[in-house]
């Protein structure tokens, strides 16, 4: 036990040590770099990615760290990327009004549905969220407003001068929020607010009894999370240039739950790492004939023996094998498995290291 | 006007009534939520259509061979995956739940396409009967009178048998059951076979009404919860009158205030009820523990 996990002031810094720091600069390096050594029409997976994680970030949050769950992110999504798309074209709002204004309107809403959680266990909580998110698809699909079904087209967007068009624009902006968001998504986590989410994941009781607000933190964390997946949202109603309610489906929450269960609960390396595996297979799964090898059989075999247009299932299949297989063996996820390597690394040097001298006395 | 309201009411109310019985007793048992009930209902109309239409089997075997499939998943899944349960709190079981109507729907998907497909039932949805002035289809008396045969066989099952009562125990306090000499981890598989066969009814009495495909049940099993919600998720009978409730109360808002936002009354069904008294209109509040 190394001095530093002990201390409080090293425990709640940002960034503890130049080690981090380190690999933080390594980190945005390759960040700038990327679209440059990419094939351009990966910029756009990357992008799609990165939204992953920006949801997966404040998912987190919720799930991981305060222990409530949610059936219905994709509904705060569509909230977010709704409000920003119908300020800039009914209020004629620049999109860097229309970005903020899609978190604090999801962030409105996601405390509206805290309020109902502060009387709700675990499994009333997930059927409530998940009749959220199918109402908001159902409202947002036959108001006229909204476009209805047809859905709304993107005007564009200019940051200031700079028109935001383009692939390797949007990776800029994207991928500079979802780190600027997951240092404070880390941030939060690591001091005081984190510390009460956890408090009351393991137990309310408990945790109120040693002074935490409950009431107070379970609502927070609902309203930063929706935060998180409003600007998500906003941001992919400006990649892709089109929205409408189908793509806020229910089973995207499910695949948002699915990908921080799969990176891990909990931790923000895990959240991270989880939405970028599950944002790759979700939008790969669209053309998973086209994969090198794997494609082809799992086309030959679906030729035989499935329907030919059911192809694109398979991600489904997977996302929810995935996460099964997660619960069932490694419950902390990529990042337990992480973990798990980690140990096995100290415990052969620890013995590499007791080996040495027994050696030289014998 | 009203009475044919009510009617059509019970029709829809039937179906959601099953589905909230089939959640209900597993989430007594378990303490979680199904969210893959409506998935495994679905895959098991898949096999009556493919039985009838495929293979040319008769209506009485398909629907037989279903349930039996149907019984079989249930036992399968609580046996096979939500006991592996690696740290059974109710988040990660609800996740395996997720996890397993994911995988089923995919695979649904995968091998029937997204196609709309008839469903072949033995009674129609356009032929009628008349009482006085009210109109009923066929379909809808059949599926009110079946769900209520099968309702009240699992009542008496409950009620009247050695198993049913050795379910209800084990219901209610697993480790009590356990020393009293009942086989509780048989008991619950055979809670999600007995579910799941219920769901699977549900299914069978849904796809004749709209068409077959792998979105089947996601609206009646928002519905089911609905029902189980407002009837409470811990008395079964709760949730059966709450999904003839809900039925009525649905059909009533769909004549008188707006047909395009009926399905929107479960959900807001859910948030008043959740609001103002959490247990369900016939519940009880559960002790708490620390």
């Amino acid at each position: 036990m190394t001095p530093r996990e002990l201390d409080h002031y090293a425990d709640v810094q940002l960034l503890p040590g130049k080690a981090a720091i380190a690999k933080l600069v390594v980190l945005l390096a390759v960040l700038a770099v990327l679209p440059f050594v990419v094939p351009g029409y990966r910029i756009f997976t990357l992008n799609y990615m990165a939204v992953f994680v920006i949801v997966g970030l404040g998912l987190s949050i919720l799930v991981g760290d305060t222990g409530q769950v949610s059936l219905g992110h994709a509904g705060f999504m569509a909230i977010g990327a709704y409000t920003s798309v119908l300020a800039m074209t009914e209020l004629g709002a620049p999109f860097l009004i229309a970005l903020p204004a899609a978190g604090l309107v999801s962030a409105f809403f996601g405390f509206l549905l805290g309020l109902p959680a502060l009387r709700l266990d675990g499994p009333y909580l997930a059927i409530a969220t998940l009749g959220f998110g199918l109402a908001v698809t159902l409202i947002i699909g036959h108001g006229s407003f909204f476009g209805g079904h047809m859905g709304l087209v993107v005007p564009d967007a200019y940051l200031g001068p700079i028109p935001l068009s383009g692939d390797i624009s949007h990776y800029f902006l994207i991928v500079g929020i979802a780190v600027v968001l997951a240092l404070a998504a880390r941030n939060l986590s690591v001091t005081r607010v984190g510390r009460a989410f956890r408090a009351i994941r393991d137990s309310p009781i408990a945790a109120e009894t040693m002074g935490v607000d409950v009431a107070y933190y379970k609502t927070l964390s609902f309203t930063v999370s929706a935060a998180f997946a409003g600007i998500a949202g906003s941001l992919l109603a400006l990649m892709n240039g089109f929205i409408s309610p189908g793509v806020f489906s229910v089973t995207l929450s499910l695949m948002f739950l699915a990908m921080v269960v799969f990176g891990g609960l909990g931790s923000i390396a895990g959240a991270v790492l989880g939405s970028l595996v599950m944002g790759y297979v979700n939008l790969r799964m669209d053309a998973v004939q086209e994969i090198p090898i794997f494609g082809p059989m799992l086309q030959n075999f679906s030729d035989a023996y499935m329907s030919p247009s059911g192809l694109p299932n398979v991600g489904w299949v997977l996302t929810g094998s995935m996460i099964m297989l997660t619960i069932m063996f490694e419950p902390r996820g990529l990042y337990g498995v992480w973990l798990r390597i980690e140990d096995g690394v100290r415990w052969l040097r620890r013995r590499g290291a007791s080996d040495g001298p027994a050696a030289g006395t014998g | 006007m009203l009475l044919q309201i009510v009617a059509s009411g019970l029709s829809s109310g039937s179906i959601y009534a099953l589905v909230a019985l089939a959640l209900v007793i597993t989430y007594k048992t378990t303490g979680v939520p199904n969210f893959a009930q409506g998935e495994m209902a679905m895959f098991s109309a898949f096999v009556a259509y493919v039985l009838i239409v495929d293979y040319n089997v008769g209506f009485v075997v398909a629907f037989g061979a279903a349930l039996v499939f149907a019984f079989v998943l249930g036992i399968g899944f609580e046996g096979v995956f939500l006991r592996r349960t690696k740290n059974p709190t109710h988040l990660n079981l609800i996740i395996m739940t997720l996890g397993f109507q994911l995988a089923l729907f995919g695979l649904a998907g995968w091998r029937w396409g997204a196609d709309q497909r008839r469903f072949p039932f033995p009674v129609s949805a356009n032929e009628v009967v008349h009482f006085g002035n009210v109109t009923v289809s066929t379909l809808s008396l059949a599926t009110i009178s079946i769900a209520l045969v099968l309702m009240a066989a699992v009542f008496a099952f409950f009620r009247f048998t050695k198993l049913g009562v050795a379910m209800q125990a084990t219901q209610q306090d697993a480790m009590a059951a356990r020393i009293n000499g009942v086989p509780a981890r048989a008991v619950v598989a055979l809670t999600f076979g007995i579910s799941s066969v219920i769901g699977a009814v549900a299914a069978l009495l849904t796809a004749p009404l709209i068409t077959l495909d792998p979105t089947l049940m996601w609206d009646p099993l928002l519905k089911g919860f609905a029902a189980a919600v407002l009837g409470g998720m811990n008395t079964p009978i709760g949730a059966v009158l709450g999904g003839y409730l809900l039925g009525i109360v649905e059909n009533l808002f769909g004549a008188y205030v707006s047909v395009e936002f009926k399905s929107a009354v479960a959900f807001l069904i859910i948030v008043i009820v959740l609001w103002f008294r959490p247990v369900g209109l016939f519940g009880r509040k559960p002790p708490r523990k620390v």
